[in-house]
């Protein structure tokens, strides 16, 4: 387990700024505690620091996992996210898409959002935008990025792809083996 | 006119009443009946009535004892027109090959018995020869018309031809009966004939040469009714007993035959049997058939139980609180979505959690901001309820020893939202050494699972002795680990809970109460207020009478899976020595100071007292350096040094209380208990005395200076005498250097004090590095092990 090297750091926040922008400072400096992100195993861990010193005890081929684990680095230093972190983006989301409630099992079993299942997108999401995925209910789903833009989501037909899938929470009994 | 016209006995009809009227079974089967030889005139061919006289001329061999299970024979006596009448294959006895069409087109269902008994010998007789001779013989009660009928067509059929084969009428009566038991099964037969008719009859317990044949291909309806009879026999044997049979003869068949109904293996039934009464044991036993009802934990950490509900109802599911006793519990009876695939469960609003799994979660009722342990945490259901108690604050360690297992833990424990919780991955026993200091500890041990029978019905047959007791073996090293895991001066804390999903004694009582005595803690009540409590005795075992505040759960009354709870209080971090037998006294000791005695009792064999007697030093002292000093002392060289140990800095009101501890305790041999120290020492062996010695003299090093000459708590007895209490003055005012000096000094720091010291050590009196308990046992032997310091041994010789 190790802190995060700058290049890292910068990688990382980049990722997770495209979902929740200048938010992210809220994850950093919290009202109740600080915390701080660790590497360990190429995979991004989220943790409080009073958590921090009781895992230092704990060797490193033993360690399995601490606090939240936001994502991983792949082979090529990319960063990625992966639905653990949802929790952490939901919040602090600045674009947000609601889709109906027939669409949500198809958005859970890992396909993209069609036009014909949308309900509510933000104001002036633009293309390629991170947006956090939510139901009808405000449950978070999911986060993908935006295929079209709030106003090209109108005009489209509605077979179209509105939202590409990148995470849902579906994964958890999906793929639960590459959570670890 | 040849019409036998009798007006009375004119059959009405129409539909009126009287057409309705039935006369009674005597007058309506008589129809079916065949009287005497009646049906048999009428049926018979002229070639059938040859071979007829032929046969009963030559019957005079003793027809085959025939006699079919009482459930044969009833139906088996009725004739070919009543079998049929009732729609039942019962060959009666097969008309011949060459004729009887008659008969055969009676039997219309019956074809195949044609080719069963295609032999010539089948003949017009309509009934099976059944053995009708030992009806006869055991005919003591009234039997109905119907039997005496069958009776005597049993007799004549005996008569007409003994070579039926019985075994293809036994194999149609019955589907699973073998033929070879049909005939030691006579008297069994007409006993449960009787059984059926009249319930006065005893039960009369087959042979034992019954059993084998039972095992080839039991008839799970017979066994089961002899199950029912045995109970019932069991339930008032003096009455109901067979004479000379023994209530383990009894016994034993019930076993087998339970065994044999539910498909136990033979150890597990045995150990049901000695665990549960009768009555119990069978509805144990139908309970486990039977799964559980689902239950779920709503996550308070994400939602409220009445939203979830509300949620889950919109969705079609089925369900309600899960009682009085769980405040985020519910239970599902149906439900229309799969309950494990919900958009609720995905984002982590609930668990599915078994009931009895969130017990000991509540038992061990975590605080906020504690640091809690759960060392056998897969698949990670009481580890998040833990956290969703401490509202994700604290720290959880959640350790589990199997890699597989612990993928899914990283996944519920992220799906559910808990941020507070190291994972890893460890063997349980190697806690404290990696971590150690908690508050609180729970140990969900693994276990033989035979209380969770209904989910896995493997373990009936796959669990036996050697698997019991390896699972007792290292669910009381995972135990004793877990103990020492835990910190006894937490301020908030210091409790463990130990809980399996097990209903053998082996795996619980035994293992809590094997804890008891080697460890300083005690039995809590749980604050559980349902539940059966624990068995303070079994069998031959005694066990702690504090075992009653643990709580067992079965299947049969608390529809739960079955399950073992019980919660220990820590009340010191010292590790009593082993060879000093009673339990430890409850003397909490200071905060500060933990000493582990462990590795110094081992060494030493010294008697009881002492040991007890050095526990007490060693109380007092704070220090092991310190005892041994003594120890040496009064073995080899006289009290007088003793004396020169430093005047205790102490005020004398300490001192004269201290005493009054000191001596205390010298009447019994209770575990030595070493002054608790701040840090947790582990010490395994006699290799890590010396090394913790020094670290032990270590901290108390500047102020003890010429310690060792303390000459008190070699042993109780001394302790209590008056030069005892002025030594005990002594070591008391050296105690209280110790601590301050411990508190004092850094570990590493007074390590090297301490060898310092060691080394210094003027005197003839070498400190022996060992253990102060091997100071009061023969020295030479102890001493020469402990050493490694360099100290001289002066004693050794």
């Amino acid at each position: 387990m190790r802190p995060l090297t700058e290049e890292e750091t910068r990688v990382m926040f980049e990722k997770i700024a495209k979902y929740i922008g200048e938010n992210l400072q809220l994850l950093v400096d919290r009202p109740d505690g600080t915390y701080c992100f660790r590497l360990h195993n190429d995979r991004v861990y989220y943790v409080s620091e009073m958590i921090l010193k009781l895992a230092a005890n704990i060797s490193g081929d033993k360690l399995v996992s601490l606090g939240t684990c936001f994502g991983k680095f792949t082979k090529t230093h990319k960063f990625r996210l992966h639905v653990t972190a949802l929790d952490y983006l939901a919040p602090y989301a600045k674009y947000k898409v609601w889709i109906k409630p027939g669409a949500e099992q198809s958005f859970l079993y890992g396909n993209h959002v069609l036009k014909s299942g949308l309900g509510r997108i933000t104001e002036n999401t633009s293309q390629y935008q991170g947006v956090v995925v939510y139901s009808m209910a405000d449950i978070p789903l999911g986060f993908g990025v935006a295929a079209k833009s709030t106003q090209d989501c109108r005009k489209v037909d509605p077979m179209a792809i509105v939202v590409f899938h990148q995470a849902d929470i579906g994964e958890y009994v999906r793929h639960e083996e590459t959570l670890t | 006119m040849g019409r036998k016209l009798d007006p009375t006995k004119k059959e009405k009809r129409g539909p009126g009443r009287k057409a309705r009227k039935q006369k009674g079974a005597e007058t309506e089967l008589v129809r079916f009946l065949p009287a005497a030889g009646d049906e048999t005139f009428k049926r018979l061919s002229s070639r059938a009535r040859k071979r007829a006289a032929r046969r009963r001329a030559g019957t005079v061999e003793v027809p085959k004892p025939n006699t079919a299970p009482g459930t044969k024979t009833l139906p088996g006596e009725l004739s070919k027109a009543a079998v049929q009448a009732r729609g039942k294959k019962r060959p009666a006895p097969t008309p011949s090959s060459d004729g009887d069409e008659e008969e055969d087109s009676e039997e219309d269902g019956v074809a195949n018995q044609g080719d069963l008994w295609g032999s010539g010998d089948s003949d017009a007789d309509m009934v099976d020869d059944y053995g009708a001779d030992s009806a006869s013989e055991d005919e003591e009660e009234k039997l109905l018309p119907i039997e005496r009928a069958a009776l005597k067509q049993k007799a004549r059929e005996a008569a007409a031809g003994g070579q039926w084969s019985e075994e293809e009428t036994d194999e149609e009566e019955d589907d699973d009966v073998p033929p070879e038991s049909c005939p030691p099964k006579d008297d069994k037969a007409e006993g449960d004939l009787q059984i059926n008719v009249d319930d006065e009859e005893t039960f009369v317990l087959p042979a034992s040469g019954e059993m084998e044949q039972d095992a080839q291909a039991p008839d799970l309806q017979r066994v089961h009714k002899r199950i029912q009879d045995i109970v019932g026999v069991l339930r008032n044997f003096g009455a109901q007993r067979e004479e000379g049979r023994s209530r383990s003869e009894y016994l034993n068949r019930l076993q087998k035959d339970l065994a044999t109904y539910y498909s136990y293996g033979d150890f597990l039934l045995g150990k049901l049997m000695e665990i549960f009464p009768l009555s119990e044991l069978i509805e144990f036993l139908e309970a486990n058939e039977v799964p559980r009802p689902v239950t779920l934990r709503t996550n308070t950490l994400k939602t409220r139980r009445r939203d979830l509900a509300q949620a889950l109802i919109n969705r079609g599911v089925n369900l309600d609180p899960l009682g009085k006793w769980s405040k985020s519990g519910l239970v599902v009876y149906d439900s229309s979505v799969p309950i494990g695939a919900t958009p609720e469960y995905l984002a982590g609003h609930y668990m599915l959690q078994g009931a009895s799994s969130m017990l000991p979660v509540m038992a061990l009722a975590p605080q906020e901001h504690e640091r809690i342990l759960d060392m056998c945490c897969a698949p990670g259901g009481k580890t998040s309820y833990i956290a969703q108690l401490m509202k994700n604050t604290g720290v959880i360690l959640a350790n589990d020893a199997n890699a597989e297992r612990l993928k899914s833990v990283v996944g519920n424990l992220h799906r559910l939202g808990v941020t507070n919780t190291i994972i890893s991955h460890y063997d349980g026993r190697q806690f404290p050494k990696v971590v150690g200091g908690f508050d609180r500890v729970l140990l969900d041990a693994p276990c033989s699972g035979t209380g969770v029978i209904s989910k896995d019905p493997a373990v009936k047959t796959n669990k036996d002795e050697k698997d019991v007791l390896r699972c007792a073996h290292l669910q009381k090293e995972l135990l004793l680990s877990a103990i020492d895991s835990v910190n006894a001066a937490s301020k908030t804390g210091g409790y463990l809970v130990y809980c399996t999903c097990s209903i053998t004694v082996e795996e619980n009582e035994w293992v809590v109460d094997y804890a008891l005595k080697k460890r300083n803690v005690r039995l809590v009540p749980t604050g559980l207020d349902f539940g059966q409590e624990g068995f303070t005795r079994f069998r031959e075992r005694r066990f702690h009478p504090t075992l009653r505040s643990t709580r067992r759960f079965y299947p049969h009354t608390h529809n739960m899976d079955g399950f073992f709870i019980a919660k220990f209080k820590k009340f010191s971090n010292s590790i009593p020595q082993p060879h000093t037998g009673n339990a430890a006294a409850a003397i909490p000791m200071e905060p500060e100071l933990k000493d582990q005695v462990t590795p110094m009792s081992e060494n030493s064999g010294q008697p009881a007292k002492g040991a007890g007697g050095t526990a007490k030093a060693k109380r007092q002292l704070g220090r092991q350096q310190h005892s041994r000093k003594p120890f040496q002392k009064t073995n080899g060289i006289s009290k007088g040094p003793g004396s020169e140990s430093t005047a205790p800095s102490i005020p004398k009101a300490q001192e004269s209380a201290r005493p009054q501890k000191n001596c205390q305790p010298d009447g019994k041999a209770g575990v030595i208990r070493k002054p608790k120290m701040a840090r947790k020492l582990k010490q395994r062996g006699p290799k890590s005395k010396p090394s913790k010695e020094a670290a032990l003299p270590k901290q108390r090093a500047p102020p003890k200076g010429v310690d060792s000459e303390t000459p008190a708590m070699p042993s109780p007895s001394e302790i209590c005498t008056a030069p005892g209490i002025k030594d005990c003055g002594q070591s008391l005012g050296k105690t209280k250097k110790i601590e301050k000096a411990k508190q004092q000094l850094p570990e590493q720091s007074a390590k090297r004090a301490a060898s310092l010291k060691e080394d210094g050590t003027p005197k003839g009196l070498s400190v022996p590095t060992g253990s102060p308990h091997s100071s009061t046992r023969p020295p030479p032997a102890k001493r020469r092990k402990s050493v490694t310091k360099g100290s001289s041994q002066p004693l050794l010789s």
